[in-house]
């Protein structure tokens, strides 16, 4: 501890707790626990969760998170709060008394927001957070650990899952209806259907009825998306696989919020630092490092894109424009695609000097730029980057099981797969399936279909 | 009211397991991409201890993932214009990436490694089992002595007097408490069974003298690839060799159509227009043989890397050359190096195929770095038959 004492720290807590509460905000229980740097880059390696199961891509995360800290290239996240009730945030002991206030001002906005926005009351429990992510981690330790699995298989079964684990429902909080299920209640849909125009279904019933009773049930029914939950029912799997691979889906539908509103969500937590900050009064070197450091955190990326950056800015200018009551609303039913599209404007586009690029071979060229013809191109293509926007679509059209047979298809929408990773991650997908799978996608607007079989043999078809 | 706590990890690195696992996996890795790091590291006589830098790629976590023919949106100085063609490393990630493992591209990471850790890995490379490692690495032995205690028997000239003056003593003493009728001044003889002996056991120790000469032909037909290769190759040979002998002396001798002796920078930096005459490379290796090492002595290896290249009036004089080096060395090999792949057999070494072989001659080809280790296979197979 640097020029702090705990208490000092609990004090400076309580107060920006009063504030946040009188202005508004309605957050979880709020825990603040003090770490040294390599425990938040412990944390930071782990998604922030006091345990989670083991698996090299965590070791490799860290290592990368030292090497870049050692080589100064990032600094260390000031804050590290994860989405749980109590919400849990980690303040790292080296920095400086601003530096925790501020810290804690951003993570009440978090917490608020965990506790408030749509994606995360449909789509995570946060009261049952810890408990999922221990219990996660012990099961997964205790199938290393049966002789009868070991090691290396479950290791091998998560590569293959953690390579698929964005290929899910994008819908947050939907309850999975089971093939089985969605055809009863389709046919139930149909039976109660009162016809529009009774003379022509008349005209029509006997043979549609004979059509939905004989036909053969297509699975799916509809492209599916959640390609892991496929395999989990129609993959030959055992017992315990199934259980890895949902702990893998359980853990991608709890970040799932995360990744649909992070511009949202830092520039809430921005917004709210800020306005915290500015009220409580500090002292005079308190408040330039308080100036310095909130410029650092909501400072431009040229060239790319700073979530808090944008979300602070569009946060702001709905305050000032609309008023308390709008911003609070927009944090409650809003994701990023969402928030974007309905409040991003010239004005604010030209405030954050934004602009859209495409590329033409190797160079990229200023295609649009934040003026009267070009925002609304610019916020399109921001809406279609963000988010899940920016993990491509790939369904499950078909299910061949005479030959085991898994056909997936790429949703084109001008942007390429990379070929490398696509290939390599297709192998894990027939790794997993235990069978060939076929991906159909394009490149370069041509039609490609890429097939790997249960060996692991691939060949690209044009 | 917040709850502030300490973070009570209590001393226990948690990721340690998960960081060992990734860099077993990451040792696994370079051990499968080993010929193109050792192609690409450029150090042949250096110390085993010496760390150098390798880069390797980061383990992938794969994932369907967008590559880079789209456009996107970027943070500006709000002075662009339609048109305006920025750099390529100006934009790095469009929004949303935060994501885990959304990031695409190349991670390279460098990590450390000595040169015995790189050796290692070409040996579990190679597949050579761990004994038969020891038994090269003490195969040539010579005898060095060193005094271990004493013994009862021994010959003459060692025998340990103060020792045995000690044992004879001892033995008086014992006869004066025994008996008594033994007179204070009497006569007491040495006998047999006082007389000690150093004994002197033969330590084995590596063989010392070893000498590679590392021929090449620098004319200007060997260009930049060949050169690269001809040093990958020279660098796992020597570094083969350091295994065997604790004190392996390198020497370059460069030719064209003659033959100079040459200090490695120069040897790998030298470009010299002109023909080439083989035998002249080999000429001036044996004169050196000649002047500095003797083959009693020393263990001689010559390696030659050519492009094959060669004025076919001095075929017969290289062929007669290299015999002679095949007399005076322990290995004599012949690399040739090809990269473009461009003749089946280079009019040289079909030369060498068709005369008859010496049993310590080997010929190796390469075209590529990959051949780099089936080649050193091959010179370490018969340098293993050899031996036996």
């Amino acid at each position: 501890m640097a020029d702090y004492t705990l208490a000092e720290l609990a004090a400076w807590g309580e107060r920006i707790e009063e504030l946040a509460r009188e202005e508004g905000l309605n957050f979880y229980p709020q825990e603040f626990e003090l770490c040294n740097y390599e425990d938040m880059l412990c944390y930071q390696a782990y998604t922030g969760m006091p345990s989670h199961y083991p698996h090299w891509s965590f070791g490799k995360a860290y290592e990368k998170l030292k090497t870049l800290y050692k080589y100064n290239i990032s600094g260390l996240p000031y804050e590290m709060v994860i989405n749980a009730n109590p919400c849990i945030a980690y303040l790292m002991k080296e920095n400086s008394l601003l530096l925790q206030i501020l810290t804690m001002a951003h993570v009440y906005g978090h917490n608020d927001f965990f506790r408030n926005n749509r994606l995360f009351t449909a789509g995570t429990r946060a009261e049952l957070t810890v408990e999922t992510f221990k219990n996660h981690a012990r099961r997964v330790r205790e199938y290393a650990g049966d002789p009868s699995i070991g090691y290396e298989r479950v290791e091998q079964l998560l590569n293959a899952a953690h390579a698929l684990r964005f290929q899910t429902n994008r819908v947050v909080g939907e309850d999975r209806l089971s093939y089985e299920e969605y055809y009863r209640r389709k046919y139930r849909s149909e039976q109660e259907r009162t016809p529009d125009h009774p003379l022509l279904e008349e005209a029509r019933a006997p043979g549609d009825t004979n059509g939905t009773a004989g036909r053969k049930r297509r699975i799916p029914p509809q492209p599916e998306e959640d390609i892991l939950w496929f395999i989990t029912e129609y993959g030959d799997l055992e017992e315990w696989e199934k259980d890895v691979i949902n702990i893998v889906r359980e853990e991608t539908a709890y970040f799932l919020p995360q990744i649909e509103t992070k511009i949202m969500n830092e520039g809430w937590a921005s917004f709210w630092h800020y306005l915290l900050l500015c009220r409580l009064d500090l002292p005079e070197k308190l408040r330039w490092e308080f100036y310095r450091y909130h410029n650092q955190v909501i400072r431009p990326t040229p060239g790319g894109l700073n979530p808090y950056h944008i979300g602070y800015v569009i946060f702001k200018y709905l305050y000032e424009q609309q008023g308390k009551e709008k911003i609070f609303e927009a944090r409650e039913v809003e994701k990023d695609q969402s928030f974007l599209r309905r409040y991003l404007n010239l004005e604010i586009c030209k405030e954050l000097e934004l602009f859209e690029y495409m590329k033409k071979r190797d160079e990229y060229i200023v295609k649009e730029i934040a003026d009267e013809e070009g925002w609304k191109s610019i916020r399109s293509q921001l809406v279609k980057t963000t988010g899940l926007g920016a993990i491509p679509v790939i369904r499950i059209v078909e299910y061949r099981p005479l030959d085991h047979h898994l056909l997936l298809e790429h949703e084109y929408d001008g942007r390429d797969l990379e070929m490398n990773y696509t290939t390599e991650t297709l192998r894990y997908c027939a790794e997993l399936w235990k069978g060939k799978v076929t991906l159909k996608t394009r490149i370069n607007k041509e039609e490609r279909i890429i097939h790997c079989d249960e060996k692991s043999n691939l060949s690209i078809l044009l | 009211m917040a709850v502030f706590r300490e973070c009570n990890s209590g001393g226990k690195d948690r990721s340690a397991e998960d960081r060992r696992r990734h860099r077993q996996l990451v040792e696994k890795a370079i051990k499968k991409n080993l010929h193109e790091i050792v192609a690409e590291e450029s150090i042949i006589g250096q110390n085993k201890d010496k760390k150098i830098k390798i880069p390797i790629r980061g383990l992938k976590e794969y994932q369907f993932i967008y590559g880079r023919n789209h456009g996107g949106v970027g943070t500006g100085t709000g002075k662009e214009k339609r048109g305006d063609i920025i750099a390529r490393d100006l934009i790095s990630h469009g929004p949303g990436q935060s994501g885990a493992g959304t990031e695409e591209g190349e991670e390279i990471y460098e990590t450390e490694i000595t040169i015995e850790d790189l050796i290692n890995y070409i040996f579990d490379d190679l597949n050579l089992p761990y004994l038969e490692r020891k038994k090269l690495s003490q195969a040539a032995t010579v005898v060095n002595q060193k005094r271990l205690g004493y013994r009862t028997k021994g010959i003459p000239p060692r025998l340990a007097k103060k020792r045995s003056v000690m044992e004879k003593i001892k033995r008086r003493q014992s006869r004066r408490r025994t008996d008594p009728d033994f007179a204070r001044d009497e006569r007491f003889p040495f006998h047999e069974e006082d007389l000690r002996y150093r004994f002197i056991c033969e330590e084995k120790r590596h063989q010392t003298n070893a000498v590679v000469f590392c021929i090449m032909d620098t004319s200007g037909s060997m260009d930049h690839t060949k050169k690269y290769l001809a040093r990958s190759f020279y660098f796992l040979l020597y570094q083969y060799l350091r295994l065997k002998y604790t004190e392996v002396e390198v020497v370059f001798v460069a030719h064209t159509t003659t033959a100079r002796e040459v200090r490695e920078e120069e040897f790998f930096h030298r470009v010299e227009s002109g023909g080439t005459f083989i035998s002249s490379g080999y000429r001036k290796a044996l004169e050196i043989i000649e002047e500095r090492y003797n083959p009693a002595v020393w263990n001689i290896y010559a390696f030659h890397t050519s492009d094959g290249d060669n004025w076919s009036e001095d075929n017969e004089q290289a062929l007669a050359a290299a015999k002679e080096l095949c007399r005076v060395c322990n290995l004599f090999g012949y690399g040739e190096i090809d990269p473009d792949d461009f003749r089946i057999t280079s009019p040289i070494s079909r030369f060498f195929q068709e005369s008859p072989a010496e049993k310590n001659f080997a010929m190796v080809r390469i075209t590529d770095k990959e051949d780099l280790f089936p080649a050193m296979k091959k010179l370490l197979t018969l340098e293993e038959r050899l031996e036996e």
